[in-house]
């Protein structure tokens, strides 16, 4: 195993393109060093991000989103306490990754390459629309984080291709997001299920939307009609129903060790309604 | 409760002073298993069977052998043959013969001379198998279509015809039930099911043996029982036990899980093939859940009658419990017995037969076979307390044992506990805690037989008059402790000048495992004789100095005085200055004991716990538990706490979310704590204790066993609390959040 420190994403790109063997990025490694100690895979080349420049800071963008960088640990997002006030929904879902100890490495970028259907973090961003930078040997490029998953474990990313940062949008006023996962027990546990909303108020209607699910399906999966069933809604009743629908129908996930196809149907209209009402709560100021 | 015949007053027993092991665990000094190191020492790795079912048609070692750094190969053709009943069983299980039995089973084992050298090695050696049929699940295993795992499996007890994955039956039982159902006033019969579970120690199995050219060798290791770590090495090997010195290290947690051995004969076998060089063998968490023993799963029947006003008129159950692949390994022979253990009941029949399946050989776990039973006969008491709406602890009080009780399985029950747990449950804040929406309460009773069992202990007075206490049960809950308290407390010395060590197999006569709840009662017990052999002997030793028979000379507060009206007057000889000059005065004064302790009284429990259910996801909260429990005395009443806290736990993770879940294709599909779900601190409320103290007859200071009777009614209380709160009853663990919401969807219709 080859292990390389680079100091920019364009030596990282050129370093992953010539790799001809397994090549991993190592950002927090809490999922690659698990991986190559249980033996799930053995690197030839080993990518270490943290000796770049930038990758540990949370900056503010010019049009007042967040750019975060690639080796920043979910205990800095979640004392980041703008952060914490524009996007508690991202945040509280990379907060649910792993032990106290797993979060003074895990990173958001990582979450997103593992390539977890069940990742935490993913739902959020998904629900936020994060923009993903993406660095290769031909230049930069910005992407929907949407477009990243494509499968259990893979991603879209090109041969030599790394992500350098992860760009979340300005909150808008009177905006909220929120993300809730189903385990059977209370911490140290993966989704079952996982949903996040995020949404604007226009007065007490749902003037924009965007519902994300996790663990439902081969990827994280953005549903446009769970949107389309709260917005222009005040989020009554009626509104919370034709969302459960819609997230149930949106839901395509299979049995396994960790739960029913029929149990994660029904959870991801039960998250949803539940996910939705804080995040409504939220852009309303109130506590939640 | 006073009586006459027990001693109260006690200076030291009953106090909560710190345990002498835990400055060192606590600052990470502690050495456990995977501690240990030798120099020129190798590493281990083992090739695991990746079938459930496969006749292994070759083994080639030659890539890993071709490794630099690669020191020896073992398979099963290295291993003596000719062994018979569980010595074979053993040794198959710690390399397959010709056919790898269960997903996870040793097929060879390598030493190398580094971890990862080893791991790569492992890799390395080609097996060849050919899979064969399958089968995992209890009930499934003895379908007629069900392929016979192991023909020739069944011993004398199984009547003709029951399928052939059928290794043992039992029945007993007395009364006629037939006449106690047509007496009562509701007859109800279902199937309960337990799944596997697994102990959950969080110390994998570790171990450093070392084995040379002359059958002489050596091993360290992580055991409860390092006696039978040695005697059951060494026939599966065929050496001689006295050959094989075995020293126990500290340990994190056993559960009954070692009081066997798994991997530990393969070190001593590598050993010997790399030369004699010591080899070390630590196990992954996934390797000690495919390939250590869990405990049994469970299916079931029961059939409970009983009167509108409570009394129970006749029980009967059949249990079908499968132990892996290996017969002798499924705890239905003590299921059976804990079955009705609680009850006085007037009818009663037991039936159960053992199974053998594709799975690993079960091991025991913290009071075998008394949860599962539990979760049947308790679940059916509550669903008819419910159905008659009769309070469940009124109805247990009404047909639980009491002192003299003819018990379930036979004996008579001397002084027991059960009924002052339930009038202490009865009395405790939590019973008449009103309960929110989708909240339900649960009640059950518990039972351990306790164990005495073979026990050798030593104690040697120091120059300075302090004590050493050498025992052969490793401490896992805290009995050195205890037993340092009971020893202080009989030789009127403070608790500090005590110190109790858990000594080599070198250093004492045969010792059981630390199991069946016995450390504390039975090496107490014999420490206690050993100080009252060497309190004989000093007081002889003043006598002889004071000129006057021993007879005359009394031991009390750590002091030999002179007794009666004709001993004379001479100024207490303290064991400080017998101890200084022992030396001219006849030698070192020490005290042995050895027995296969006798005396062992049961302990009786019974759990209250209230949960909330979450009616649109069936996940469940726990929003209180108490565990009230007879100890007996409590010697240190901190770490009997510990032990009732800790059943408590380990049988929340059994009733909710832990089982072992196997894939179509026989692998076991959950091997790592992420999927396995044992409970999280956070998914505990603070357990609530209550010690009942019911003094045992059997023992100087009054000790019952208390380690195991807490796992037991967790299960059955969970599932009652669940369908207090849902309406809908589990018959079927655990009881998880799918299963739930599925059964409250189907109840809605």
């Amino acid at each position: 195993m080859r292990y390389h420190t680079p100091t920019t994403f364009q030596d990282a790109a050129a370093i992953a393109a010539a790799s001809t063997g397994t090549l991993r990025f190592l950002a927090g490694g809490t999922d690659v060093l698990v991986q190559m100690r249980a033996g799930m895979v053995q690197p030839d080349d080993l990518i270490d991000l943290k000796h770049i420049p930038g990758v540990d800071r949370i900056e503010k963008t010019p049009e007042g989103g967040w750019r975060i960088g690639v080796a920043v640990p979910g205990i800095v997002l979640g004392a980041h306490k703008e952060l914490v006030r524009d996007w508690p929904g991202v945040v509280e879902g990379m907060n649910l990754v792993g032990s106290t100890q797993v979060q003074g490495r895990a990173t958001l970028a990582g979450n997103l390459c593992n390539g977890s259907p069940a990742a935490d973090s993913v739902p959020g961003l998904f629900a936020a629309g994060a923009v993903v930078t993406v660095t290769g040997p031909k230049g930069s490029r910005d992407i929907p984080v949407e477009q990243v998953p494509v499968g259990p474990g893979r991603t879209s990313l090109a041969k030599g291709e790394v992500i350098s940062a992860i760009t979340l949008p300005p909150r808008a006023k009177n905006g909220g997001d929120a993300y809730l996962r189903f385990i059977p027990r209370t911490e140290m546990d993966i989704a079952v299920v996982g949903c996040a909303v995020n949404l604007r108020l226009d007065g007490d209607r749902v003037a924009e939307a965007r519902v994300a699910l996790g663990a439902v399906a081969p990827t994280v999966i953005l549903s446009e009609a769970c949107a389309q069933a709260i917005i222009g809604t005040t989020l009554d009743d009626a509104a919370l129903a034709a969302l459960a629908k819609a997230a149930k129908g949106a839901a395509k996930p299979i049995s396994d060790k960790r739960g029913t196809k029929e149990f994660r149907i029904e959870v991801a209209g039960v998250l949803a309604r539940r996910a939705a009402r804080i995040a409504y709560d939220r852009a309303k100021g109130m506590k939640a | 409760m006073a009586r006459d015949d027990v001693k109260t007053g006690y200076k030291l027993i009953g106090t909560r002073p710190n345990r002498p092991d835990g400055l060192d665990k606590v600052t990470g000094r502690a050495r456990y298993g995977a501690d240990f190191s030798l120099p020129g020492m190798l590493w281990a790795a083992v090739v695991r069977s990746p079938h459930a079912h496969a006749r292994i048609v070759k083994i080639d070692a030659s890539k890993a052998l071709a490794l630099e750094g690669v020191k020896a190969v073992v398979t099963r053709a290295d291993l003596p043959t000719g062994l018979t009943g569980e010595d074979l069983n053993l040794q198959d299980n710690t390399l397959a013969g010709d056919r790898a039995l269960y997903d996870g089973h040793a097929v060879a084992a390598v030493a190398a001379t580094s971890q990862l050298l080893a791991q790569d090695a492992a890799r390395l050696i080609e097996v060849e198998y050919e899979v064969l049929p399958h089968v995992t699940d209890v009930d499934a295993a003895i379908a007629p279509d069900a392929p016979v795992i192991r023909p020739g499996v069944a011993d004398y007890s199984v009547p003709e015809g029951m399928h052939g994955n059928v290794a043992r039956y039992m029945e007993f039982g007395h009364g006629d039930v037939e006449a106690g159902f047509a007496a009562a006033d509701v007859v109800r019969e279902h199937t309960y099911r337990t799944e596997a579970t697994h102990q959950g120690y969080i110390e994998p199995h570790a171990a450093v043996g070392q084995l040379g050219e002359d059958g002489r060798g050596e091993m360290w290791v992580c055991t409860q029982g390092h006696w039978y770590i040695r005697r059951m090495s060494a026939a599966v090997l065929g050496i001689e036990a006295a050959n094989l010195r075995v020293t126990p290290s500290e340990i994190g947690g056993g559960f009954g899980g070692k009081t066997t051995i798994f991997m530990e004969p393969l070190t001593l076998a590598l050993s010997k093939k790399a030369g004699g060089r010591p080899v070390k063998l630590v196990m992954s968490r996934s390797e000690v859940l495919r390939a250590t023993g869990p405990t049994a799963s469970a299916s079931m029947d029961v059939k409970i009658g009983m009167k509108k006003d409570g009394t129970i008129t006749a029980g009967q159950v059949y249990f079908r419990m499968q132990g892996g692949a290996f017969p002798g390994m499924s705890p239905i022979g003590e299921a059976l017995p804990c079955a009705f253990a609680c009850y006085d009941i007037p009818a009663l029949k037991h039936e159960g037969i053992e199974i053998i399946t594709n799975r690993p050989k079960a091991a025991a776990y913290r009071a075998p076979g008394s949860p599962m039973a539990a979760f049947a006969v308790e679940s059916m008491i509550d669903e008819l307390c419910r159905e008659l709406n009769l309070d469940p602890i009124e109805v247990r009080l009404k047909n639980g044992a009491k002192n003299g009780s003819k018990s379930s399985y036979g004996p008579v029950y001397d002084v027991i506990g059960l009924q002052e747990t339930l009038q202490a449950a009865r009395a405790h804040p939590n019973y008449s805690i009103p309960l929110g929406p989708n909240q339900g309460r649960g009640v059950a009773s518990g039972f351990w037989f306790n164990h005495g069992g073979e026990t050798s202990v030593s104690l040697a007075i120091g120059e300075d008059g302090t004590a050493t206490v050498s025992v052969g049960t490793p401490d896992i809950g805290g009995s050195r402790a205890s037993i340092g308290l009971m020893v202080a407390e009989h030789l009127g010395i403070p608790y500090e000048n005590v110190r109790v060590n858990v000594v080599e197999t070198g250093a004492l006569g045969v010792n059981e495992p630390t199991h069946g709840s016995r450390a504390t009662f039975a090496s107490g017990k014999a420490a206690i004789e050993a100080a009252n052999q060497a309190i004989r002997e000093m007081c002889r030793r003043a006598a002889a100095e004071w000129g006057i028979e021993p007879e005359a000379v009394e031991w009390r507060d750590g002091a030999a005085h002179p007794a009666g009206p004709n001993a004379g007057k001479h100024p207490p000889m303290t064991i400080g200055e017998i101890g200084a000059k022992m030396g001219s005065t006849g030698g070192p004064i020490s005290g042995h004991h050895e027995v296969t302790a006798g005396g062992y009284g049961a302990s009786f429990g019974t759990h209250v716990v209230d949960v909330e259910v979450d009616p649109e996801t069936g996940r469940t909260t726990v929003l209180r538990y108490l565990v009230v429990q007879d100890a007996g005395t409590a010697i240190h009443p901190a770490y009997v706490e510990g032990q009732y806290q800790g059943g408590a736990a380990q049988g929340i993770g059994w009733a909710l979310n832990e089982e072992y879940i196997y894939g179509p294709d026989g692998r076991l599909q959950n091997p790592v704590f992420l999927d396995y779900r044992i409970p999280v601190a956070s998914d505990l409320p603070m357990i609530d204790t209550v010690i009942i103290e019911v003094p045992n007859p059997g023992h100087p200071y009054g000790v019952r066993g208390v380690g195991e009777t807490g796992i037991t009614p967790p299960l059955p209380a969970i599932a009652s609390a669940i369908a207090g709160a849902t309406g809908v009853r589990i018959r079927s663990l655990p009881c998880s959040p799918p299963k739930v919401l599925a059964a409250i969807k189907a109840a809605k219709g």
